[in-house]
């Protein structure tokens, strides 16, 4: 086990450290800069810049130096906001995304897994066709016409919710479902097909020859195994939810870490695009992490070693 | 000596809707399974021999159904039983083992405690030390060696015929009154094959369980068996004691599984002769004999009107339009056999 993890974190950091190389290249890789605006700027202005700034170093040496800030997890200063750094605008950004994901994924949870299972056990009845719709609708529309679509019922027509902000508890309902459809959708389908699968299996035909109850035969025999591909597609889903949803957070007027990263692009705000990025893989690369743990405990026969 | 059946399988008929229509699977099978007996089913793949078995345990599935007949354990009407009365008698009065041991096991719960359901579903007010002491004795019964450690074991972590074992264990740990065997050794090797028919036995005896053996293999029946049903086509075509069978078959598709079996004696120039051809679309059976299509012995009637099931003998029976008395004698191989011995 120790092997194996001490294996697996060597992995992870070459993995992080090509992602950062990758997003260093391919962003200095376009024209342009930080600096470069509509307004015409001094020369003189403008070599004072990229001075301050070291963009005059060779790209190798700007590499070193980010990375020599990263292992101090220093994401730098942000190259358009005066005095803020990337760090900043994690902290802020990460508290608003993180409360919206996290709220999302308990939903996205609670809705999927029992949609699925009920799909499967009422396998061709209404209930599996209802689902099946919703699950469709779901993983069609994209999350900002969903958006739009309950704002316009919900918010303007019944009035029952804010149409944006989350200052009041009700102010997470929308963004919630807008944002957590296409997974329930996802994981609906995923849950149900996984389900229909493990209950065509010899297994699950010794376990109801033994005389037990069907209920005991599904709860006990086929749930667990029927969680597993489930649980192999949580990691990215986790990362993907808590990390926020620049479109979600957009349309409802939530300061999350999305919109950061978006005007980071537009910008050009080099440290801004290389944290966010950084962070975000980090993010998704533990928690891919985490759910390899988690199969240990369910399935008997995957060892780590 | 009149023999008291534990199983009495009457005019079983059983169908699986599909969207291609209604799979005859079973159309009207009888037979005894007497105590302390082995009755073997024997025939090839869609024969109707497990859908047969499961019929007897309903467990068929959404879509197979029992249409017509009677099962009765021990006098006992099945086929009107509610769901709840029904897992009363599965695993404590009749129990099956079935023929993948390497998928009949659940992947992610440890073999004790899998057999352990089985007395927990059925003794519940068996103490949780009682019951894995039982369940150490059930290990040793069947030979699993380090009973102690291997309860613990997950199904991965053994080969075949230990998991056939496990199984062997689960299905005995309620001494169920019959025990049906689907095929149970078909996945393994020979040798294993062996030690698993020999287990068997040796636990019949001990126990005084009938046992219902599913198997397409005639070497196994010989082995195990008292008693031969040879179904075809969702009909037993002939049934007889095991000697009788095999000292004078009864029936051509029963001639022909026999000349299809290799024979340590044979010469090595003489090739085994399969029997040609494949078994009938049971959406549409065939109104006459469902073997007539591939029978070398077929005559007109065959294809046209089912063949009566007569009497061969004091126990034997058969289902073939050649021992009709106006059937002709020459080479007729079942009346040449029959005037020859007589």
């Amino acid at each position: 086990m120790t092997r194996f993890l001490v294996k697996r974190i060597g992995m992870m950091i070459v993995t992080l450290f090509l992602i950062a190389l990758l997003t260093f290249v391919l962003m200095h890789a376009v024209p342009g800069g930080p600096f470069t605006s509509d307004k015409q700027v001094s020369k003189a202005v403008m070599d004072a810049l990229n001075e301050k700034y070291k963009l005059n170093d060779p790209l190798w040496k700007q590499f070193l130096d980010y990375m020599r800030g990263l292992v101090r997890f220093d994401l730098g200063p942000s190259f358009k906001y005066q005095g803020k750094t990337v760090n900043d605008f994690i902290s802020n950004g990460l508290p608003y995304s993180a409360k919206l994901g996290a709220i999302t994924l308990v939903f996205v949870l609670c809705a999927s897994i029992p949609m699925g299972i009920i799909s499967a056990l009422r396998n061709g009845k209404w209930q599996d066709m209802l689902v099946m719709a919703l699950a469709t609708v779901g993983v069609t529309i994209p999350s900002f016409v969903i958006a739009t679509g309950l704002i316009y019922f919900f918010s303007f027509k019944l009035g029952w919710t804010p149409v944006y902000g989350v200052d009041k508890w009700q102010g997470y309902i929308l963004p919630v479902i807008a944002m957590g459809g296409y997974s329930v959708s996802f994981l609906a389908r995923l849950m149900r097909s996984s389900l229909l699968d493990v209950m065509g299996q010899d297994y699950i035909r010794t376990a109801r020859a033994k005389g037990i109850s069907e209920t005991r035969v599904i709860l006990k025999h086929a749930l667990r195994n029927a969680l597993i591909p489930v649980i192999t597609v949580l990691g990215p889903t986790v990362a993907n939810l808590l990390t926020g949803s620049f479109v979600i957070e957009k349309i409802f007027a939530i300061p999350g870490m999305g919109g950061y990263f978006v005007n980071s692009v537009t910008q050009r705000d080099y440290t801004t695009i290389m944290g966010m990025t950084v962070f975000y893989a980090a993010f998704l690369i533990a928690m891919v992490f985490i759910v390899d743990l988690f199969y240990c405990l369910i399935d008997p026969r995957i060892k780590y070693d | 000596m009149v023999m008291e059946p534990i199983l009495e399988v009457r005019d079983l008929h059983t169908s699986f809707l599909t969207s291609n229509g209604e799979v005859q699977a079973v159309r009207g099978v009888s037979f005894d399974v007497e105590k302390g007996k082995t009755l073997g089913i024997v025939g090839e793949s869609g024969s109707g021999k497990s859908v047969t078995s499961l019929s007897i345990l309903q467990l068929l599935g959404v879509t197979g159904k029992v249409t017509a007949g009677s099962i009765r354990l021990g006098g006992e009407e099945l086929t009107t039983k509610s769901r709840k009365e029904m897992r009363a008698i599965r695993g404590e009065r009749i129990a099956m083992i079935f023929q993948d041991p390497m998928t009949s096991l659940n992947p992610l719960i440890p073999l004790g405690d899998q057999v352990g359901e089985m007395l927990w579903e059925h003794h519940r007010k068996m103490s949780k030390e009682e019951r894995r002491e039982k369940v150490l004795e059930l290990f040793r019964m069947v030979r699993i060696p380090e009973p102690e450690k291997r309860m613990k074991s997950y199904p991965h972590e053994f080969s075949g015929g230990m998991r056939q074992r496990v199984m062997i264990a689960m299905a005995l740990a309620c001494r169920p009154d019959l025990l049906i065997a689907d095929e149970p050794t078909t996945a393994l090797d020979v040798s294993i094959q062996d030690q698993i028919l020999k287990l068997m036995r040796s636990l019949q005896k001990e126990m005084g369980m009938s046992i219902m053996f599913i198997t397409h293999d005639l070497g196994v029946v010989a082995e195990l068996c008292d008693r031969v049903a040879v179904m075809y086509g969702g009909l037993i075509m002939e049934e007889a004691d095991i000697i009788d069978i095999f000292q004078r078959p009864m029936h051509p598709y029963t001639l022909g599984l026999m000349a299809s079996i290799p024979d340590m004696n044979q010469d090595k120039g003489k090739l085994l002769q399969p029997i040609p051809g494949s078994p009938p679309d049971m959406i549409h059976p065939p109104k006459g004999c469902p073997f007539a299509p591939r029978c070398p012995y077929a005559m007109r009637i065959c294809t046209e009107e089912m063949p009566p099931c007569v009497a061969t003998g004091e126990t034997r029976r058969s289902m073939c339009w050649l021992l009709d008395p106006e059937a002709p004698a020459e080479g007729n191989p079942l009346k040449q056999r029959k005037e020859g011995i007589a």
